[in-house]
This record gives structure tokens, C-alpha cells and sequence, in this order.
């Protein structure tokens, strides 16, 4: 218990000291190619219309950040990226929303396929009441693995990639509920990638996790990048800076006439640029800390 | 510490007042109330287990250990084992247990993940109208109705289906040849089951709908199916709490006596065909007590009592175990 709480601290040590270099870092101007492509979409929840009309695209293997205040539907755009607003009741998506190419919404398409290539992590860790390594193997086993070894080596993998594997490899029998926060949501990392998912969305992935463990999961995000596409929905702009390549800016709208309100995208573009250079006046209020 | 309270300057010198104000009269009451409630159960539970002993005492110690647990069952010439009647109860519960557990998970889980809140709601009421019909019209109507239908629509036709096959046949098929009855253990099983199909669903359902909806979000993130999702959150989830319903239902089917008394044909017999007549512990005394005036008769009635008394002590006892054993495991090392 003792010896990997000291591995987290070494780790955040070392990321600690170059955050100044990753703020300032600059981003590809030139974007891969788009995953995601997102048109005209308003999403609604029964007669409430969460957010209106946002556009923008998502590229391959950056990490985009969604920054905006409480109820700019920042999360409800994340999660219809893989149709899990299809469980709540009454919600409905309008517009178009592709994946490489694909309608996302299309008639014959099923939601537990897009789940299968588009992963989720959850604002608050969530392992299920199972061992360490069922709740890794989970995913896999759902998708017809059943050969132990095969088993093993995704869970050794998915592990050692979410930074956990040193921590945890003497007790893979025990349950995933007797870790610390920090490392349940590593361990809810771990679970994500295990189905070698094309996408992870994160919702607010660090806002119940304690500084160390935030820096951790940071730096696992930055590592992930290599390999996915990773969207993350955050309270915390600094977070955004250190590990997002382009940020989305979330408002609401207040339509007082009417008394409704909606979620709207500002703007989008390099996170450097959103920053330093926002065009409009409400990201600029947003980022300077003079609003929301 | 107490020099900084003397020089305060409101508290003048001398020992402070009011820390120490008489108890208000309604907290010693509700005190006292809560303590002797507290004790009274405990001493009505020791009197019933001491009561109960000394009445059956004759029984026991002139038929001895051999004598109780025989089979052999004829008061008539005085031969009182109750074995047949042990076997009666476990076999009746097992089969009621068997049934209700699936039929409940099922009705549980289709009410918490498949239907919609407000159409979920309607089935509640019903099930749970179910649960307050009085255990005499359950009796009744498993010997009026339920008992000739499965006589004459049901079990011939099960029974000649199995006859021959391996343990399907010892289990179902017919005994010497052709005989079945609608009452039956197997009768005495399925009606307890209905009857406590109620509580078992209530009790799973309510267990069930405390699953985190983040765990469920989880699984479903994952690609997960719904049954996909059932199954591996769901269910470890409320595993402990299922246990501890099934339990709860397999303690009311063991004690429940009208039913056992009406619908299984009264006939202490040990066999493994279920479609013959048996007789469980709570059927016997409810039936011959009133014929058990005096002696060992009597006192053979109410050490059955007590048997099923233990029994039932056990069965809930082993349910804590289980049940605390689970939900060590699931809560991790801690």
C-alpha cells in the first residue's frame, strides 16, 4: 500500500516542473483528420433543448478539450458522442453527427457498437463491485474473449497503459472497490481501453480526485494520445492548457423573454489560440476568470 | 483549560451552572420504553425455545434419537418419529424455493431495467396484492382449483413424458407404474412458491433499484448489451441482498402451515417421486394437534414444533453468514 502511493508522488514531481513548457506549447496548426464530425446538432431532453446548434469537428489522436460553465450541455454533446443520452428518456439528438463517415444515428446502427469503439470515463470513479482484474477483463469478456491467457495479457496491457499495473499486479484478486479514488479512476481507464476503443470520451475525468491523483491522470491522458482520440470535458482551465491540443468553449444561453435556457458552442479552435487569441468577447471574459 | 474558562470575562469564578440539566421526562421515558421493548423480545424468544422444550421433553426422551428421527409415523401404536415430516418441509421448501427464486428475478429485473417508472408502478400493486391474500384462500384455492387442474390437466402428462428418463423420471415420473396426485409436494411447492414470490420481489426489487447508475452507465459505456450490464453490475451489486430475500422467502415457506396443511395430501412418506403425497412439520401439527390430547402424541406435536424452530434458526443464521461473507468479499479487504 505503502510503495506505490510513493510511485504516484515521484511522478507528479517530475510532471509538476515542465507545466510552464506545456502551456505555452505550441499546437499543430494543420489537424489530422476529422473523427468526428459535428453539424447543426441540438439535443434535446424531453421539451428542454439542452444545447443549440453546435458544429465543430474532432481530429484523430489530439485531445479536444470542452471548457464552459455549468450547464452550457458541455457533457451532453461528450455524451452524445456515444449515444448514451440514448438512455435517458425523452432525449433526442438533432443534426448531424458522423463518425469516420458513419451517422452516428443512423437507422440500422446500434448504440452497444458505437459504445464498443467509443469508450467513456466517468466524472466519478465507478468500478464495479468485482475484483481488480474482472473489472478490466469486463469489456473484453463481453466481447466473446474467453481464453485466459489472452484475458491476462489485455489486463497486464490496459493496465501498465493506465499507469496502474505497479500499483496493482500483487492484487489483481481484489476488489476494484478497496482502491483510493485515484486509482479506481485509473482502474476505470484501464477498464475503457481494455476494448482497444477508437475514441475515449472523458467527463470530467479529475474533478473528484485530489491533486496528485489529478496530475496523474493527466499525464496518463497526455501518454493515451499516442493511441486515441481522447475529448475531455473539464471545470478546470488550467487542466484544459496543460493537456488539450484544441479547446471547445461552452456558454449558456439565457433567452429572458421566454425564461429558457440553452447550451451554445462560443468557439473553438488550438487551445493556445482560445487562450491567448480568443475571438469572441465571452470566451475572453471565460478565460480571464471574469465570468463563470 | 480551565484557568482560560475562569478568566473569561462573562463566567464569573466558581463552578459553571447548566452543564448538567436533569434529562427531560419524555427522554428517560422513551428510554426506558425502547429498553424493556428490547428485553421483552428477547425474553418472549427464550420462553417460547424453554416452554416448548419442557412440553416435548417426553418425546424425546422416550422415543430417543432414533425414535424422533425415524420415519415411522403411527400414533396410534404410539410410534411418533417425524422424519418423514423433516423430509416433507425440506422437500416442499426447496421445490417452493426453486420456483419462486427465478419467477422473482425475473419480475424484479423487469420492473427495475425493462419497463418504463410508470407503467412499472401497476405491476407493483398487483404483486403486491398478491402478497396480503390471506395464506387460508391460498390453501383453499390450491385444493379447489389448482389441485384438480394439475390432477387431471398436468401431471399424467408430465409423468408419462419423464417416465423413463434418468432422474427426470424418479423426480416426475409416476410411482408403481401410474399413480400421481394433484396433491402433492410438488402442488405444496408451487403454491408456497406464488406465495412468496411477493416478498422475494419486493425485496430484490428494492435491492436492486439501489444500484448505482453511474456502475450502470459504466457498463454500458463499455458496449455492453443490456443483459450485458445486468449481469455484470447488477448482479454483484445485489447479490448480498438477493440472498438475504430468498432466505427470508425460504424461512415464511418453511413455517407457512395452512397451505402445507391443505394442498399436499397428508401422508408422511419419504420418496423422491414429487408428484405423490407428502406431509411437512407445520401440516402435521396443524392437522392431528387437535386429536393430541395428552402424552407423548402431544408432546411429539410440539417437539416438531421445535424442531422447525431450529431449523428455521439455522436457515437464517447460514443466510447472515452468506451474506456477510459476500459483501466482505465485494467491499475489497477492508
Amino acid at each position: 500500500m505503502e510503495q506505490p502511493e510513493q510511485d504516484v508522488v515521484t511522478q507528479t514531481v517530475s510532471t509538476h516542473l515542465p507545466k510552464l513548457e506545456t502551456t505555452v506549447r505550441a499546437t499543430s496548426q494543420t489537424p489530422g483528420t476529422a473523427i468526428f464530425e459535428v453539424k447543426n446538432v441540438s439535443i434535446y431532453y424531453g421539451a428542454f433543448k439542452a444545447v443549440t446548434d453546435v458544429s465543430l469537428p474532432i481530429y484523430e489522436n489530439e485531445v479536444t478539450a470542452f471548457i464552459g460553465s455549468s450547464g452550457s450541455g458541455k457533457s451532453t454533446v461528450l455524451r452524445a458522442f456515444n449515444r448514451m443520452n440514448d438512455l435517458v428518456q425523452g432525449a433526442r439528438v438533432d443534426g448531424e453527427m458522423t463518425y469516420r463517415g458513419a451517422d452516428l444515428y443512423g437507422k440500422d446502427v446500434s448504440a452497444t457498437a458505437v459504445r464498443r469503439r467509443i469508450g467513456m470515463v466517468f466524472q466519478k470513479p465507478n468500478p464495479f463491485p468485482k475484483s481488480i482484474y474482472d473489472n478490466v477483463a469486463y469489456g473484453p469478456r463481453i466481447n466473446g474473449i474467453r481464453n485466459k491467457a489472452r484475458l491476462d495479457e489485455i489486463v497486464e496491457k490496459s493496465l501498465r497503459r493506465a499507469a496502474l499495473w505497479d500499483e496493482v499486479k500483487n492484487r489483481l484478486k481484489q476488489s476494484g472497490l478497496a482502491l483510493s479514488g485515484g486509482q479506481a479512476q485509473r482502474l476505470c481507464i484501464a477498464r475503457t481501453i481494455a476494448v482497444e476503443p477508437d475514441v475515449v470520451l472523458m467527463d470530467e475525468p479529475a474533478s473528484a480526485l485530489d491533486p496528485i491523483a489529478t496530475l496523474a491522470v493527466e499525464d496518463l491522458i497526455r501518454e493515451l494520445k499516442q493511441n486515441y482520440t481522447i475529448v475531455i470535458v473539464t471545470h478546470n482551465m488550467q487542466q484544459a492548457t496543460r493537456i488539450s491540443d484544441r479547446t471547445a468553449f461552452f456558454s449558456v444561453l439565457t433567452d429572458s423573454k421566454n425564461d429558457t435556457r440553452t447550451g451554445v458552442l462560443v468557439e473553438h479552435g488550438p487551445t493556445q489560440q482560445i487562450f491567448e487569441d480568443p475571438r469572441d468577447s465571452r470566451t475572453q471574459a471565460y478565460v480571464t476568470g471574469r465570468m463563470g | 483549560m480551565s484557568a482560560t474558562v475562569q478568566t473569561g470575562p462573562a463566567t464569573p469564578a466558581g463552578p459553571v451552572s447548566g452543564l448538567w440539566p436533569r434529562r427531560p421526562l419524555g427522554d428517560r421515558a422513551f428510554q426506558l420504553l425502547a429498553l424493556l421493548s428490547g428485553l421483552l423480545v428477547l425474553v418472549i424468544l427464550v420462553l417460547i425455545a424453554v416452554t416448548m422444550s419442557q412440553q416435548s421433553t417426553q418425546w424425546f426422551t422416550t422415543a430417543g434419537w432414533s425414535g424422533v428421527f425415524s420415519a415411522d409415523w403411527d400414533p396410534t401404536n404410539n410410534k411418533f418419529g417425524a422424519m418423514s415430516f423433516v423430509y416433507g418441509t425440506a422437500v416442499v421448501s426447496v421445490i417452493a424455493i426453486a420456483v419462486a427464486y427465478p419467477l422473482s428475478m425475473g419480475v424484479s429485473l423487469l420492473l427495475n431495467e425493462v419497463v418504463p417508472r410508470r407503467w412499472a408502478q401497476p405491476i407493483v400493486y398487483v404483486i403486491d396484492l398478491l402478497a396480503v391474500v390471506p395464506s387460508v384462500v391460498w390453501g383453499l384455492w390450491g385444493f379447489a382449483v389448482f389441485i384438480p387442474w394439475l390432477q387431471t390437466t398436468i401431471y399424467p402428462h408430465v409423468a408419462s413424458a419423464v417416465n423413463h428418463i434418468w432422474i427426470l423420471g424418479n423426480l416426475f415420473g409416476p410411482l408403481n407404474g401410474n399413480y400421481v396426485s394433484g396433491a402433492s409436494f410438488f402442488t405444496g411447492g408451487l403454491v408456497l412458491a406464488f406465495m412468496i414470490v411477493p416478498i422475494v420481489t419486493s425485496l430484490s426489487r428494492e435491492v436492486m433499484a439501489t444500484v448505482p447508475g453511474a456502475d450502470k452507465e459504466g457498463a454500458y459505456a463499455l458496449g455492453a448489451t443490456r443483459w450485458e450490464m445486468i449481469r455484470g453490475v447488477v448482479w454483484p451489486h445485489s447479490q448480498t441482498g438477493i440472498v438475504g430475500a430468498t432466505l427470508l422467502g425460504l424461512g415464511r415457506a418453511m413455517g407457512e402451515t395452512i397451505v402445507v396443511a391443505l394442498v399436499m395430501g397428508s401422508s408422511p412418506t419419504i420418496t423422491s417421486h414429487l408428484f405423490t403425497p407428502g406431509y411437512a412439520m407445520p401440516g402435521v401439527i396443524a392437522n392431528q394437534f387437535g386429536e393430541a390430547t395428552v402424552g407423548e402424541f402431544r408432546a411429539a406435536l410440539i417437539g416438531m414444533g421445535v424442531l422447525l424452530f431450529a431449523l428455521t434458526i439455522v436457515v437464517n443464521l447460514t443466510a447472515r453468514a452468506v451474506v456477510e461473507r459476500n459483501a466482505r468479499r465485494i467491499r475489497g479487504s477492508a
